[in-house]
């Protein structure tokens, strides 16, 4: 089965490009660790989920390029271009002069409609060629006017053309100390309105990419392309080919589908959180080694303890002890920066995955009551090394992960509400003061339910 | 996405022929290949010129006669004929000139009502011309000087018949305000008439004032000649220069001053022309800096003001650069933006710089600033690859800070003390259209935006205490 990529506005773009190099960097790359077959077989299903064969020899990828101005994407096509190892179809994207401002209503109220038809021929045209659809990743940040705005519009009209589609969207969170001054207006309106029609928000904070940029990845003077990069291989880590059954004799081949299945059992839950681990720079990789229990051993805690990386773990979080028949809706009960999931989902890849021990991660002391603790967790694997890393970990988490940095964006967009600054920016396009209290209201509502967790 | 521009008055002709002798210095400097592209077209149309006088515009290929998107008015000749005598004669033709011979006589009601009544029609016209010749039209640009005549009424008439005739084309001004010790004795009248105009009608006014202008020019003179930098420095790199440019005649006085401005114009829609990992377009400067429609008087400061020929700039100099850009003597306007509240800022840089060497800066610089309290956070930033001329990098701030408030209030002072005695009233108000309400009106306005200020500022160091948030029925 194949996803469709939508990459909207600048940093759905930007990232959308990084994220197609990594995986066919990796697919090319020579340290798979397996054998040929098992190499072939990886090659292929991936080939198979981002790419489609043309007449041109290089693998064009499956997406579907949307910005309201044009420099973005023009530069996208042509670095792709210029790669010699994949590209993008020349046709597959939509771009208009003018920008949406960092304007959400101008995305979502005037561009959306506006070219609502366009785009969606073009969705329509990269989706008849799967030859089964298996779902859309869109990439967008929350931050702008395109990508969060228009980002909304296009995700309802996805779920309207294609109901019974999975569709995941990618959202970027915006730097904490401003990257645009509205973002946590833009912000509060884009999630409010994806939690109506996307089945999983998979988030990414570039606050704490840039710290594993900056201690982890060493870099000195930090790029949004690194930042990207970052981004891709992390996304890529999750995404590329892996079994999800044990024993599979095949890649899985819905690799959508198996997400929503295991991580999202309830419409009210949809925010995922990820976590890769070793993360480091390629020339340390060389003389690098890891042990399996070493690796997971910090993944776990950083899932208990809400770490963003594997330094400054906090080691003294531990989860609450069961045996007492306190029922879990009690917040006080439960240890002070416990992180509570609904569900987890690790995704193993390199040397030596079949002998893995997952036991901690499937202990019931992690997660909520309401699932059995064999249905809260899964794991994908594949003996395929990824990107050059030996080991590699991925945690794609439903938990309280992205409570706090949730209530911090709703808290700051909520004063600067109370004070009406900015607002006469969104009615001039028709979002009213009506609309931003829906958008409130449905994300506090998401706060109080993760909170109770 | 394209602009026009509208120089108006003498002040607004002089400042627009050096901006459009930078532009294309600075767009020969990037486009190497004479191609006609997208950056080139926010700026100017390409005409093709060999079936002579004005032929059809062509949209893609080789660069063929370049047009400015602009249209030149003056109620005197001078400045315009010297300009069409000029090396940028040939950026023009007749059809983008309204030119008059007697002047406005420093009156803001010559220039807006006489004037103003009379050309309508031919404006509007060249206007609708000019606009139909873009594709996409974002922005309008006007320039012109406050205490004047002509740029001062004219231009603010033109301001209004922009909104009238393209209401959703924003409306961004660069006005030169008079100083205390302006010669021209009506400049407070005219000044306080144009601010109502401003107040009620553009989407962000850019002020500056000929002291600080000067003041830089001075401080550059001063380091490029104390000898202690001498031969290092580059000189097209002076943000006063005209090095490069096609002007080869001995500069004018008032040159390096406009030169500043018309490096501030460049470098506001250098991240619309040319690329970058964050970009940042004109209309995103409206929607991030103006919280409440009257507020949207923008206080800029440029940097660095030169470039030392040494290529390797260790991070300390970058981050003198963000230093800079706080610091009073590089704002354009006399205000200190450190020791008043801001409301929002944008930080634009070009060049060599990475998101990493913005955060470290913001972080650095936010604890000695302070912003109002609902926009604790209130920064916008961009990233625009290409540098200016001659340097390896710099940076636009823009401030919307109470620190403009001093400014208004001397304004309306100076007006007051004419007005009170009845100086000159005579002058304006045998005008047609003109009345002594049109007076009390406009330093109302003026009062009216000066409280807007005082009541933001009563916030800035009182207890900060959150809204309470939305209770949810579990």
């Amino acid at each position: 089965m194949s996803i469709v990529t939508v990459q909207l506005g600048q940093c759905g773009n930007q990232i959308g490009h990084e994220v197609f190099n990594a995986v066919c960097a990796d697919v090319h790359g020579t340290h798979g660790l397996c054998s040929k077959k098992e190499n072939e077989s990886y090659r292929d299903a991936c080939k198979e989920r981002f790419f489609r064969e043309e007449e041109s020899e290089v693998p064009v990828a499956r997406a579907v390029l949307v910005d309201m101005e044009p420099k973005v994407i023009s530069q996208t096509l042509s670095i792709a271009a210029r790669s010699g190892c994949w590209k993008y179809d020349d046709r597959s994207h939509f771009c208009q002069k003018q920008g949406s401002g960092n304007n959400w209503a101008n995305g979502y109220s005037v561009h959306g409609p506006r070219h609502k038809e366009a785009i969606m021929n073009l969705v329509q045209k990269e989706a008849e060629k799967c030859d089964r659809l298996g779902g859309f990743f869109t990439i967008m940040s929350m931050a702008g006017g395109t990508g969060s705005g228009l980002g909304a519009f296009v995700t309802q009209c996805l779920r309207d053309a294609f109901p019974t589609s999975f569709i995941l969207n990618h959202v970027i969170w915006p730097y904490g100390t401003g990257e645009v001054i509205v973002q946590n207006y833009n912000s509060v309106l884009t999630l409010s309105h994806l939690y109506q029609s996307s089945d999983a928000l998979l988030v990414h904070e570039n606050d704490v990419i840039h710290k594993i940029c900056a201690q982890l990845m060493n870099i000195k003077q930090i790029s949004f392309r690194d930042v990207n990069q970052v981004i891709a291989h992390q996304l890529g880590s999750v995404f590329q080919p892996s079994y999800t059954a044990e024993g599979g004799s095949c890649y899985s081949r819905n690799p959508l589908g198996d997400l929503m299945e295991t991580l999202v059992p309830h419409p009210e839950f949809k925010m995922l959180g990820l976590r890769n681990i070793p993360q480091m720079p390629e020339n340390s990789l060389a003389y690098s080694t890891f042990s399996w229990p070493g690796l997971l051993k910090h993944l776990r805690q950083m899932l208990i303890a809400n770490a963003k990386m594997e330094e400054g773990i906090d080691w003294q979080v531990q989860p609450p002890r069961l045996g007492f028949s306190i029922p879990s809706s009690h917040p006080t009960n439960k240890p002070l920066h416990f992180n509570t999931s609904i569900a987890n989902l690790v995704v193993l890849r390199g040397k030596d995955t079949h002998s893995v021990d997952l036991g901690s991660f499937r202990d019931p002391s992690l997660y909520t009551s309401w699932l059995n603790p064999q249905d809260a967790f899964n794991a994908w694997k594949t003996p395929r090394a990824f990107n050059k890393y030996e080991k590699s970990a991925s945690l794609v988490s439903n938990s309280q992960f992205l409570l706090k940095p949730l209530d911090n964006v709703v808290g700051k967009a909520w004063n600067m509400f109370a004070s009406k600054a900015y607002i006469h920016q969104y009615t001039k396009f028709g979002i009213e003061e009506e609309d931003f209290l829906d958008s409130f209201t449905a994300l506090e509502q998401v706060i109080s339910s993760y909170t109770l967790l | 996405p394209v602009s026009l521009r509208f120089a108006v008055g003498q002040c607004g002709n002089q400042v627009g022929c050096r901006f459009w002798d930078l532009a294309l210095r600075e767009h020969a400097a990037v486009n190497k290949k004479g191609i006609y592209d997208e950056a080139l077209s926010s700026f100017f149309r390409n005409v093709d010129t060999r079936s002579g006088g004005d032929g059809p515009d062509i949209y893609k290929g080789k660069i063929c006669s370049l047009k400015a998107r602009a249209l030149l008015i003056d109620m005197e000749e001078g400045v315009v004929n010297e300009i069409l005598q000029g090396p940028l004669r040939d950026v023009f033709d007749s059809k983008q000139l309204i030119t008059d011979v007697s002047g406005s006589g420093n009156n803001w009601a010559v220039g807006h009502k006489l004037y103003g009544c009379q050309y309508r029609e031919n404006i509007v016209e060249k206007l609708r011309k000019t606009a139909e010749h873009c594709d996409c039209l974002q922005c309008f640009f006007i320039i012109h000087s406050m205490g004047g005549g002509t740029g001062s009424g004219l231009g603010t008439f033109v301001l209004n018949l922009l909104e009238d005739e393209f209401p959703e084309v924003y409306r961004f001004v660069t006005s030169v305000y008079p100083s205390g010790e302006d010669d021209v004795i009506t400049s407070p009248y005219n000044s306080v008439l144009a601010m109502k105009e401003l107040n009620e009608h553009a989407d962000c006014v850019l002020p500056i004032d000929n002291e600080s202008l000067f003041d830089i020019v001075s401080k550059i003179h001063q380091m490029t000649n104390s000898g202690k930098l001498g031969s290092t420095v580059k000189q097209n790199s002076l943000v006063t220069s005209s090095v490069g440019s096609t002007k080869t005649v001995q500069e004018k006085p008032f040159d390096a001053m406009n030169n500043i401005v018309a490096n501030l114009l460049l470098n506001l829609t250098s991240s619309a022309r040319f690329e970058g990992s964050l970009n940042m377009d004109l209309n995103e400067i409206s929607m991030n800096l103006v919280p409440f429609p009257r507020l949207h008087y923008l206080v800029s400061s440029l940097t660095p003001l030169y470039t030392l020929a040494d290529v390797n700039v260790p991070s300390r100099k970058l981050d003198q650069m963000f230093s800079d850009a706080f610091s009073r003597d590089h704002q354009l306007i006399q205000a200190d933006p450190k020791h008043s509240l801001y409301i929002a800022c944008a930080l634009l840089v070009r060049g060599n710089v990475q998101v990493s060497d913005l955060r470290r800066n913001i972080e650095r610089l936010k604890p000695s600033l302070h912003f109002v309290s609902w926009n604790q956070e209130g920064w916008k930033t961009g990233l625009c690859s290409v540098p200016p001329v001659g340097h390896s990098h710099s940076l636009l701030a823009l401030a919307n800070n109470t620190c403009v408030k001093p400014t208004f209030i001397e304004l309306k002072d100076r007006f007051m003390k004419l007005y009170k005695k009845k100086a000159h009233l005579h002058h304006y108000l045998h005008i047609d259209g003109m009345e002594q309400s049109c007076f009390a009106e406009a330093v109302s306005s003026l009062s009216d935006l000066i409280e807007e200020y005082n009541e933001l500022d009563a916030t800035k160091d009182g207890p900060r205490t959150d809204p309470p948030r939305l209770k949810i029925a579990v």
